[in-house]
């Protein structure tokens, strides 16, 4: 009997194990070694030591190539959807669930914002590259600017190796915004109403509400939301793939360090320095792991 | 403000002030609006592309589509049945569906058992195993393609959707234990104790008991996996090479590679890949919506 419950949660626990173990664990470790590894395809011969890391981040135009200045590539297009999209995303996903909140018409409008999440970014990226059609009879965005502005000339948003970024984060935009107002707005629901209508009768307007209230209040959600942004901005692939293109935009303007993963691995054929950009990925999301984990035993040992 | 406190508040204020009140409120009225059309607008005009004719989409704006009132299903029927060089997309789909649903189905089973044992049985280095699952669940994927590759081309598995379900299965573990277990460890502890007591074993306690009280945890994960599996571009990039064993997702790809901007035949695939999605989304948004709201730390 007793042998037997020790072996029991085992049996429960085993089969998740086993696939995590192979298919993730291991595979972990393994690819940190190939990173080591240079040469074409899956033959892992030649040992290089730490040279891919080294060529990545200072001398590879297209990842990070410190010669160069402005410095262009992947490190530095992942930096600049960090500062653009994250707090863009943020701002705009708590103004519409804080505007949503006054009006009766909430869960229709709230719909509509969060329908994008459901869908693949294959199909959003479909969408927005409709939108942004270089022709003002086919593209929305091209014709609503020549409409409004005489004498406007239609601009081919993804063509353009300044404008293919804003281009794509406007729309990786649209489809979290939705997630990022979810969120924000069942953490708005459970501010006491007493002490909103205090600060009424104390003679606070909306905006006073919104910023001194409000805002702070949501301090903890809004840090867990933006983490799981910048998770999503270390990640960013498919987006890139669909609306850049398996170039990743022009002259590859648009690659970011998982696309680079992917092109490098795969379409290139190197394998080894593919998984170096792996490794670069991983270290990039090691802090937040720690900070998630830190926060898991806080909220375990209450 | 609850809708019954906002209906006395304004019940008393007297009209002078509940007409100053609605002029104040336009501008909330006129952002949302202007908001909801910029949410809802790009996918009506790919919408109404889809319906077009193949003459129109490439020569007017679908904006006009209102006016010319000239619709038609040649698109859908053109991607749906062949288009020369590749498999149709109704091939696509079809393997959608083949990929999708066990890829679903075996996560929510593995994740349930082993999300049962961490909740509710105590057993040396639990702890520290549900610590290593937290921190997996934001691992890059991209740190395991190569290897996984070569270990399915030395076991077969490359070439057919075997591989696909179990890389699916594991990428998706991690998360949906977590989950779960928030799920299953919120039941009453007296419950399980009871069951105990009249002996019923871990594994009838599992099934009898604690699987039909999670329905609404389960209903989330399996949204969420579902979900995430149609939607996936990435995986079946890598492990499905052949193309009559691909997806939706790569099908769209594969269009707009082959065939550049062709909007008739983009607009009718991007509407085909999106159609389960959106159908699952309205249905039951409701276990969508508490499922993020449970999972928000995930990657």
């Amino acid at each position: 009997m007793q042998s037997r419950s020790r072996v029991t949660p085992w049996l429960f626990v085993a089969p998740a194990a086993l696939l995590i173990a192979v298919l993730i664990i291991y595979p972990t470790f393994w690819t940190v070694r190939l990173s080591l590894y240079g040469g074409q395809g899956f033959n892992f011969t030649n040992f290089v030591g730490l040279q891919n890391f080294v060529r990545l981040l200072t001398d590879d135009p297209n990842f990070l190539d410190l010669s160069q200045f402005p410095p262009r590539g992947a490190v530095v297009n992942n930096v600049l959807w960090l500062v653009t999209y994250t707090p863009l995303v943020l701002a705009i996903g708590l103004i519409i669930a804080v505007l949503a909140d006054r009006v009766r018409y909430e869960s229709y409008i709230k719909s509509v914002i969060f329908l994008p999440m459901a869908i693949s970014a294959t199909a959003a990226g479909v969408i927005w590259l409709f939108v942004y059609s270089p022709s003002p009879a086919i593209g929305l965005l091209n014709a609503v600017l020549t409409a409004l502005i005489p004498g406007f000339q239609p601009i081919a948003w993804t063509g353009s190796v300044d404008l293919i970024n804003p281009a794509i984060i406007a729309a990786a935009i649209w489809i979290n915004a939705g997630f990022v107002m979810v969120i924000l707005s069942a953490a708005l629901k459970g501010i006491p109403a007493e002490i909103l209508e205090a600060a009424r009768v104390d003679g606070a307007n909306g905006l006073q509400i919104f910023a001194r209230i409000q805002v702070p209040l949501l301090g903890p959600t809004i840090s867990v939301v933006a983490v799981t942004m910048i998770i999503y901005v270390i990640k960013m692939f498919d987006l890139i793939y669909v609306m850049g293109g398996q170039n990743g935009g022009p002259l590859g303007a648009a690659r970011v360090i998982a696309f680079t993963q992917y092109v490098e691995t795969f379409n290139s054929g190197r394998a080894g320095y593919g998984s170096a950009v792996a490794v670069i990925m991983l270290i990039v999301v090691i802090p937040i792991m720690l900070l998630n984990l830190r926060r898991f035993r806080a909220e375990a040992g209450r | 403000m609850t809708a019954a406190s906002a209906a006395l508040s304004v019940r008393r204020v007297p009209l002078g002030s509940r007409i100053v009140r609605v002029i104040a409120r336009t501008p909330i009225h006129l952002s949302l609006l202007f908001i909801g059309a910029v949410w809802l607008v790009p996918t009506i005009g790919l919408l109404v592309t889809s319906f077009r004719e193949r003459d129109d989409i490439h020569s007017t704006g679908w904006w006009t589509a209102f006016v010319d009132r000239r619709f038609s299903l040649d698109t859908y029927i053109h991607v749906l049945t062949s288009r020369g060089t590749t498999d149709s997309l109704a091939q696509n789909f079809i393997n959608s569906l083949i990929i999708t649903i066990p890829s679903t189905l075996l996560p929510v089973l593995i994740a349930s058992l082993a999300a049962y044992a961490f909740a509710w049985i105590s057993f040396r280095g639990r702890d520290w195993l549900f610590l290593t699952l937290v921190a997996l669940l934001i691992v890059p994927i991209q740190m395991t393609f190569v290897p996984v590759l070569q270990l399915f081309n030395v076991v077969h598995l490359t070439g057919n959707f075997v591989g696909i379900w179990i890389a699916h299965t594991a990428y998706g573990l991690p998360f949906a234990i977590y989950l779960l277990h928030s799920s299953f460890a919120g039941l009453p502890r007296s419950l399980i104790e009871a069951a105990r007591m009249d002996g019923s074993g871990e594994l009838r306690t599992f099934w009898r008991i604690v699987l039909p009280l999670s329905v609404p945890g389960i209903a989330s994960l399996a949204i969420f996996q579902f979900l995430w599996v149609w939607n996936d571009l990435l995986v079946a990039l890598i492990y499905l090479q052949s193309p009559n064993l691909q997806p939706m997702t790569v099908g769209v790809v594969n269009l707009l590679t082959t065939y550049g901007t062709e909007w008739d035949l983009l607009s009718a695939a991007a509407f085909l890949t999106m159609g389960i999605p959106l159908v699952v989304f309205f249905s039951l948004q409701r276990y969508f919506v508490s499922g993020l709201l449970a999972g928000a730390v995930k990657s």
